[in-house]
C-alpha cells in the first residue's frame, strides 16, 4: 500500500461536544495515531469554514483517508462525504466517529471518562478508515409513478399536488371511500367552515383526475425495492360490485334488510345496510357488500339487492384481486384512530347512556349524520339542558398516551359552539392546560368565551349516575376539582361528550414494518429529522404526512401534504438516483450452493443460480443488512465497507489503551476471534 | 428555599421518604386527585395543592394542613393520576413528617393512631373494645354514650372480645419493633 | 395456577378473630368444600391496619414484615389475607422492599434483632376472593352450587384496597365477584358506588367524614333495589352494618340493607347451614332478605335511561375495542 496519509477532524459541535470531552486532548492523542498526518478540532465542523477546512487539507496535504469525530453519521454523514468528493477524494473513504451520542451526551458529568471515550471512538474510526476500499454508487432512473397510502386529506393533498405537476399517482385507500377522518366531521375550527364543503371537491378532483389511479377497498400486502424502483403488491379487497355497470343509484341499499351499527363512519352512532356507500359524497360512488353482515353470505339466502338493481352490478361469487405496481415514490398518509374510553371505566362510556366520544357528537351535529344535525340524547329524542365536555380522555396520561393529542381542545371549544348554537344548553369544559396555539386560535378561544361557556380548571375524575345530593337524580353528575377555587365539585348535566385523543392506527407498527421505516413505541410514524427533515423517512423515497406521524389538525396535515409532494417532485425531477453501493457479494468461486443465506435474507435478495450451483446477490433488493455475511458457513460473503478487515481493525482500535498513555497497545491483547 | 437539617429541602425529603415519590416532580396540577378524594370537601388543601406548597417549600403550612389526616387511604386518587404519583403513600409520609415535628392540628387522628399502635405493641393483636375504650375515654367520653351501646350490642352478637388476646412470642415483636424504632430514630424524615 | 403442592399460608388478622369471626366460620367451611389448605401461620401478629404507616414507617414495615417472614418457613410460596386492609399491609411491604433496598436492608437488620429475615419476593401475597376465583374458577364453584341464589339481589361491594392500588381487578369498575355471585345464581345489581371507600378508620375519628361515606354506599345500593350487600373485608363489614343504625339517626334515612361476607353467600349457595356461616351475627339482621332466594326475580332496574327505541341512537357496547 502507498504511505497512507489519515486527516483527523474532531468537532465541538459548540457546547454540545466540548462542554464534556475535552478536544483538543482528543485531536493531540489522534495526532499520534500511525498513518495521521493532521489532527485538527474546529468548533463547527460542518460549517462551510469546517468544510473548507477538510477540503484544503485533503487536497494541499494529499490526505488519502479522513475521520471526521462529530455527531452521528445519521446527521452529516452525507455532508462530509460530500466534502470529500468535492476535494477529489472517494467519499467512502471518509469515516465519522459518532462523540456526541456515544460519548458527550450520554457521560455529561464525567468529563474524564468521555475523553476517554472519545480517544477510543476516534481510534477505531482510524484503523478502520485505513482498511476502506473506493466504492462507487449505483445509478437508477427513477420510476415517475407514486404510490399515496391513505386518502384522508393529507393523502389527498399529496395526491394532487403531484398529480397536477403531470406525474401519475396511484392512490391505495383501505376504506370503501376516501375522504378519512375529515369526511365525518361537520364544521372545522377556528373558522368553522363546514368541512365536507371544502373537502368533497378535492375528493371529487382525486376521483376524477387523469394521472391518478385510485384503489379503494384496497391493502398494500408487500413492498420490495429502493427509492426510484418499488414493486408494491396491493390486495383490492372484492367489492362484490362490478363497477363497470354500476351508476350508485342506491336502489340496492334502500332495499336491503340487513342492518348494522356503523362503527367507522357513523362512529357507532348509526346504522347502515350489509351493501353500503359510507356517506353520499363518497369517491368512488360505488357501493361495496360487507361479507360480514350480508344475509346472503351469512345465511345463504336474500339477494335482495341483486333483485333490485337495474343494472345487474351484484357480484356475489367476484374475488379479491392482487395488483403488481412499479413505483418511484410512496407516500405514507394512513392518519390515526381515536382512545377507546372504555379503558377509563369511571368515565361511563359504554355504561352510561348519555355519554358519548367526541367522534359520535361529530356525526350528531353533522346534518348528514344520524339526528339530522339535531343536539340529543341517546333516547333520540330529549334536547339536553346541560352539556359537560371533558377534555384530554386519554392524553397526557402515563396509562395511556403521555402526549398531548394536539386537536381535542380546540375542537372541544368547536363543541361549545355548535351546543349552544342549535340548544343553547349550558355548557361546561372540563380542561388541564387550554391550549391554543397557531393563528387565530387563541381568538377562537376567546370568541367562545364570550358565548358563555363555563370553563372548569381540572381533569375530570368520575362521571356517575350514583346521586348523592337533591338535583342529582336523573342526571349524570361530574365529579371534579375546580383547581382555580381549590374545590371538589359536582356538577349535574344531562350529557357528557368525551374528547377523546388521537392515537396510532391499530396496525401502525405492522405498517411501519412492512414499509421498512421507524416508528415510536407507541406507533407514530419517525421523520428523519424532527426539525429539518420532518416528512422524511430513515428509508429513502417513503415519505409521511398527516396523523400518521404525529396529532395533528387539518391544516398542519395539509402542509405536510404538500411538503410530501414538493420532496417527490424534486426526486422525480433528477431522474436518477444514486443508491449506496453497501452490498453483500458473494465469492462465486468458493461457494459450495448450501443456500443457507437464500432463506435468511429478509429482502429475499439472494437467488440460487442453478446451472452454476451457487447463490448470487441481486444488488438492486440487497440492502446491505449483512445477515447472510454472518450465515454463512463457508465464509465467502463479504459486506462491502463492512468486511472483517475493517470491522476487526476498528474494534482493535476501540481498545487501544488511552488512559496509561501507554503507546497504542490494548489494553488487553485481543483474542482471535472465531468469526463463523 | 428553607433547608432541613442534613441541607435538603423539604421537597427532597418528602420524595426521599417516599417510594416512588420521585415522580412528584410531574405533578401536572390536574386536579384528578382532590376531584377524587372521598373526602375531599373536608379538606383544608387538596393533594395538588399540597404539592404545590411543598415545590414552593411551604413546610410549615403543609404539615399543619388538616389533609393528610383526612386521607381515608383509599387510594383513588393513586390510581388515577396520570403522571403515577404515589399520592397515597405520599399522605403517610405527611403524618410521620407532621407527628415528628409536633405540627399536626387536630390530635383526634393521632391519639387514635397511638392508642391502637399501643395495643399492638403491648399485646401484638389489636384489640377492639380496649381500643375503643381508651381511645375515647381519653379523647371523646361524651361518645362512650353511643359507642357504648354499639359496643353492647356487637358483644351479644359474640363480635367484641372483653378480654385482650395476646401473642406468644411478645419478646421477639418487641425486639424488632425496638430495633426498627432505633434505625428510624437515626434517620431524619 | 393452584399453590404448588395445594397449599396456602393463611393469614386471618386480628378482625377474623374477633368483630368479623362470621367472616372466618364461613371462609373454612367454603374453603373446606373447595378443597384449598390453608394452613395458619403460627403466632402471627396484628398488621397496624392503617394506623402504623402514619406514625413511623420502619417499625410499620418491620411489624408487618414479621408476619412475611414467618410465613415463608411454610413450605409453599402463597400467603393469602382475607382481610383488604391486611392483604394491602402485607402486600406492600414485600413490594416497597422489593423496589428500595435500603428499606429492605433496614426492615431485616430489625427482624434480625428477633432472630428473622425476610426476602421480599419470596410470597405471592394474595386476597382470599383473587384465590378463590383464579384458583378454583367460576366452573367449579358453580359445580358445587346446590341451593342457587335465585331471587337474592345482590349489591356486589369491593370496596377499595381488594382492587386499589394493586390491581387485581379493574380498580375503578371491578367485575370479578359479580361474576361469581351470578355463578352462585344471584342478581347481581349495577352498583356505581362498588369501589368506593366505606370510610376506614373514620368511624373512630370523625364521624361527619365517615357517616356521609357510609351514607352514599346505602343510598347507592337502595336506589339499585338491592337485598344485600355483599362485602370481602371486615372494615367494610362492620361500618356498613354496625353503623347503619347511626347512619339512619344521622340522616333521617331508613336503610335496611343486610351487609354479608361473600364466604357466606357461596356457603348459602353450597347449601350449608346459615348458622354453619355465622349468619345472625350481623347488626342489620339479613334473614328476611335470605328468605328471597328461591322466589321469582324482581326485574333488573335499568341503569340507562328509558328510549323510546325507534328513535334511539345505537348503545356503545362495554366491551373494550
Ligand atoms: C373529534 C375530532 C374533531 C376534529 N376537528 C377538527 C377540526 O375542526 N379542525 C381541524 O383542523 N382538525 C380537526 N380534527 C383533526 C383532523 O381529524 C385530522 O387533523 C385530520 O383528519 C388528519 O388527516 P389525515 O389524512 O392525516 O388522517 P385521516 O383523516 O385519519 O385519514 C387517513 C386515511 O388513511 C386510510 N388508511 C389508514 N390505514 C391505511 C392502510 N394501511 N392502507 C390504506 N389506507 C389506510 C384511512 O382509512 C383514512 O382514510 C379533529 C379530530 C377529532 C378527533
Ligand atoms: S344480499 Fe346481502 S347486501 Fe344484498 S340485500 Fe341481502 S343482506 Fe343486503
Ligand atoms: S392527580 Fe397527580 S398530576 Fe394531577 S394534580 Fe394530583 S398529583 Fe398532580
Amino acid at each position: 500500500m502507498t504511505e497512507e496519509r489519515v486527516g483527523v477532524y474532531v468537532c465541538h459541535c459548540g457546547h454540545n461536544i466540548a462542554g464534556t470531552v475535552d478536544v483538543e486532548a482528543v485531536a493531540q492523542w489522534a495526532q499520534t495515531l500511525p498513518y495521521v498526518a493532521v489532527a485538527r478540532d474546529y468548533r463547527f465542523m460542518c460549517s462551510s469554514l469546517g468544510q473548507e477546512l477538510i477540503e484544503k487539507d485533503i487536497k494541499e496535504l494529499g490526505l488519502t483517508r479522513v475521520v471526521v469525530a462529530a455527531c452521528s453519521p445519521h446527521m452529516h454523514e452525507p455532508t462530509f462525504r460530500g466534502v470529500s468528493a468535492r476535494a477529489g477524494l472517494n467519499p467512502y473513504l471518509m469515516e465519522m466517529a459518532n462523540i456526541r451520542e456515544h460519548a458527550s451526551w450520554v457521560h455529561r458529568d464525567d468529563m474524564a471518562a468521555a475523553t476517554d471515550k472519545a480517544k477510543a471512538l476516534v481510534a477505531g474510526a482510524v484503523r478502520r478508515a485505513l482498511e476502506l476500499k473506493p466504492l462507487e454508487p449505483f445509478k437508477a432512473a427513477i420510476k415517475e409513478t407514486t404510490l399515496v397510502v391513505g386518502g384522508g386529506i393529507a393523502g389527498i393533498t399529496a395526491a394532487l399536488e403531484i398529480a397536477n405537476a403531470g406525474y401519475p399517482v396511484v392512490m391505495v385507500e383501505r376504506e370503501p371511500s376516501i375522504g378519512g377522518h375529515m369526511a365525518q366531521l361537520d364544521k372545522t375550527f377556528p373558522t368553522l367552515d363546514c368541512s365536507a364543503c371544502i373537502l368533497t371537491p378535492k375528493m371529487f378532483d382525486v376521483g376524477t383526475h387523469p394521472n391518478i389511479t385510485l384503489l379503494t377497498y384496497s391493502e398494500v400486502e408487500q413492498v420490495d425495492g429502493y427509492v426510484g424502483n418499488f414493486t408494491v403488491r396491493v390486495r383490492k379487497k372484492a367489492r362484490k360490485i362490478n363497477t363497470d355497470v354500476c351508476t350508485g343509484c342506491g336502489d340496492c341499499w334502500s332495499r336491503c334488510p340487513a342492518k348494522v351499527v356503523d362503527e367507522v363512519f357513523e362512529a357507532g352512532l348509526g346504522y347502515r345496510t350489509a351493501v353500503y356507500r359510507p356517506f353520499p359524497q363518497a369517491v368512488p360512488k360505488y357501493p361495496v357488500i360487507d361479507v360480514e353482515s350480508c344475509i346472503y353470505f351469512q345465511k345463504g339466502t336474500c339477494r335482495a339487492c341483486e333483485k333490485f338493481c337495474p343494472t345487474g352490478a351484484i357480484s356475489f361469487d367476484q374475488e379479491d384481486e392482487v395488483i403488481v405496481l412499479s413505483v418511484g415514490n410512496i407516500v405514507l398518509a394512513t392518519g390515526y384512530k381515536t382512545f377507546d374510553p372504555r379503558q377509563i371505566p369511571q368515565y361511563g362510556y359504554g355504561r352510561l347512556a348519555n355519554v358519548f366520544t367526541s367522534m359520535e357528537f361529530e356525526r350528531m351535529v353533522n346534518a348528514a349524520g344520524p339526528t339530522g344535525g339535531k343536539v340529543v340524547l341517546r333516547d333520540g329524542v330529549t334536547t339536553p339542558k346541560s352539556v359537560g365536555i371533558i377534555h384530554c380522555v386519554g392524553s397526557r396520561d402515563h396509562r395511556f398516551n403521555r402526549y398531548c393529542s394536539a386537536t381535542c381542545c380546540m375542537a372541544a371549544l368547536k363543541f361549545s359552539h355548535l351546543v349552544k348554537e342549535r340548544t343553547n344548553a349550558e355548557v361546561y369544559q372540563f380542561y388541564i392546560d387550554m391550549r391554543a396555539s397557531f393563528k387565530d386560535y387563541e381568538e377562537f378561544y376567546v370568541r367562545i368565551l364570550d358565548e358563555g361557556a363555563h370553563m372548569v380548571r381540572g381533569r375530570v375524575a368520575e362521571v356517575t349516575d350514583a346521586a348523592r345530593q337533591p338535583g342529582e337524580e336523573g342526571k349524570l353528575i361530574i365529579q371534579v376539582e375546580d383547581t382555580l377555587i381549590g374545590r371538589q365539585r359536582r356538577i349535574p348535566v344531562d350529557m357528557v361528550i368525551l374528547m377523546v385523543g388521537m392515537e396510532p392506527q391499530e396496525d401502525a407498527v405492522e405498517i411501519s414494518h412492512l414499509f421498512g421505516i421507524g416508528c415510536s413505541t407507541a406507533g407514530f410514524f419517525t421523520e428523519r429529522h424532527p426539525k429539518l427533515d420532518p416528512v422524511a423517512t430513515m428509508t429513502d423515497g417513503i415519505f409521511i404526512c398527516g396523523a400518521c406521524q404525529g396529532p395533528k389538525d387539518i391544516p398542519e396535515s395539509v402542509g405536510q401534504g404538500a411538503a410530501t409532494a414538493a420532496r417527490v417532485l424534486s426526486l422525480i425531477g433528477q431522474k436518477e438516483v444514486e443508491i449506496e453501493p453497501i452490498r453483500a457479494q458473494i465469492d462465486e468461486s468458493r461457494c459450495s450452493g448450501c443456500r443457507v443465506c437464500n432463506t435468511m435474507c429478509p429482502y429475499s435478495a439472494i437467488d440460487y443460480i442453478e446451472e452454476l450451483g451457487v447463490s448470487r446477490v441481486n444488488p438492486a433488493l440487497c440492502k446491505g443488512c449483512g445477515t447472510c455475511v454472518a450465515a454463512c458457513p463457508s465464509q465467502v460473503i463479504t459486506g462491502q465497507h463492512f468486511t472483517y478487515e475493517a470491522i476487526m481493525a476498528q474494534i482493535e482500535g476501540l481498545l487501544y489503551d488511552v488512559r496509561s498513555g501507554n503507546g497504542h497497545k490494548t489494553v488487553a491483547e485481543p483474542q482471535p476471534v472465531e468469526v463463523a | 428555599m428553607p433547608e432541613g437539617p442534613n441541607g435538603r429541602t423539604f421537597y427532597q425529603r418528602v420524595v426521599q421518604a417516599t417510594p416512588g415519590g420521585k415522580s412528584l416532580a410531574q405533578c401536572l396540577q390536574c386536579g384528578s386527585c382532590g376531584g377524587s378524594c372521598p373526602s375531599g370537601p373536608d379538606m383544608d388543601h387538596s393533594p395538588r395543592q399540597l404539592f404545590a406548597m411543598i415545590m414552593a417549600g411551604m413546610e410549615d403550612e403543609v404539615l399543619s394542613s388538616n389533609t393528610p389526616w383526612h386521607c381515608v387511604s383509599c387510594y383513588y386518587c393513586t390510581v388515577r393520576c396520570p403522571q403515577q404519583i404515589p399520592i397515597t403513600d405520599l399522605m403517610y409520609t405527611l403524618k410521620q413528617m407532621a407527628i415528628a415535628r409536633g405540627k399536626y392540628r387536630e390530635s383526634g387522628h393521632v391519639d387514635f393512631s397511638n392508642s391502637f399502635i399501643g395495643m399492638v405493641e403491648r399485646f401484638g393483636r389489636s384489640f377492639e373494645l380496649g381500643l375503643a375504650t381508651r381511645y375515647h375515654l381519653t379523647h371523646n367520653p361524651l361518645k362512650m354514650v353511643s359507642k357504648g351501646t354499639l359496643g353492647l350490642q356487637m358483644m351479644v352478637k359474640g363480635r367484641l372480645s372483653p378480654l385482650p388476646e395476646s401473642i406468644r412470642n411478645m419478646p421477639q415483636l418487641t425486639a424488632i419493633l425496638t430495633e426498627a424504632k432505633r434505625i428510624a430514630a437515626q434517620q431524619e424524615v | 395456577m393452584t399453590a404448588p403442592n395445594g397449599q396456602y399460608a393463611y393469614y386471618p388478622g386480628c378482625s377474623l378473630k374477633a368483630s368479623a369471626s362470621a367472616y372466618e366460620r364461613s371462609a373454612m367451611a367454603v374453603l373446606e368444600r373447595l378443597e384449598l389448605r390453608f394452613v395458619e401461620i403460627d403466632d402471627w401478629n396484628c398488621c397496624g391496619a392503617t394506623e402504623y404507616f402514619s406514625l413511623n414507617r420502619l417499625p410499620a414495615y418491620s411489624l408487618v414484615a414479621r408476619n412475611l417472614a414467618l410465613a415463608a418457613a411454610q413450605p409453599t410460596h402463597e400467603l393469602v389475607a382475607p382481610c383488604s386492609a391486611c392483604y394491602l399491609n402485607l402486600r406492600k411491604t414485600d413490594d416497597h422492599m422489593r423496589q428500595e433496598p435500603k428499606l429492605k436492608e433496614q426492615v431485616n437488620r430489625a427482624l434480625a434483632a428477633g432472630g428473622l429475615h425476610y426476602e421480599p419476593g419470596t410470597l405471592r401475597v394474595r386476597h382470599l376472593l383473587d384465590v378463590i376465583i383464579d384458583d378454583v374458577g367460576y366452573e367449579a364453584i358453580a359445580a358445587k352450587v346446590t341451593r342457587p341464589l335465585a331471587g337474592l339481589r345482590v349489591a356486589p361491594y369491593y370496596g377499595c384496597l381488594v382492587v386499589r392500588p394493586f390491581e387485581s381487578d379493574d380498580p375503578e369498575y371491578p367485575t370479578h365477584m359479580d361474576r361469581l355471585l351470578e355463578v352462585l345464581g344471584a342478581t347481581v345489581v349495577d352498583f356505581p358506588m362498588k369501589a368506593h371507600c366505606c370510610g376506614g378508620h373514620m368511624t373512630q375519628i370523625s364521624e361527619d367524614t365517615a357517616f356521609e361515606l357510609i351514607r352514599r354506599i346505602l343510598h347507592n345500593a337502595a336506589a339499585y333495589q338491592a337485598d344485600v350487600i355483599v362485602t370481602v373485608c371486615p372494615m367494610c363489614q362492620l361500618n356498613l352494618d354496625a353503623y347503619q343504625g347511626n347512619v339512619n339517626r344521622r340522616f333521617g334515612t331508613a336503610f335496611n340493607l343486610p351487609v354479608l361476607y361473600f364466604t357466606q353467600m357461596m356457603g348459602l349457595a353450597f347449601g350449608l347451614q346459615p348458622e354453619a356461616l355465622g349468619i345472625g351475627s350481623e347488626l342489620v339482621p339479613a334473614q328476611a332478605a335470605l328468605n328471597k332466594i328461591g322466589q321469582v326475580p324482581a326485574e333488573t332496574p335499568r341503569h340507562t335511561p328509558k328510549r323510546r327505541d325507534k328513535d334511539a341512537l345505537p348503545m356503545p357496547s362495554r366491551q373494550r375495542r
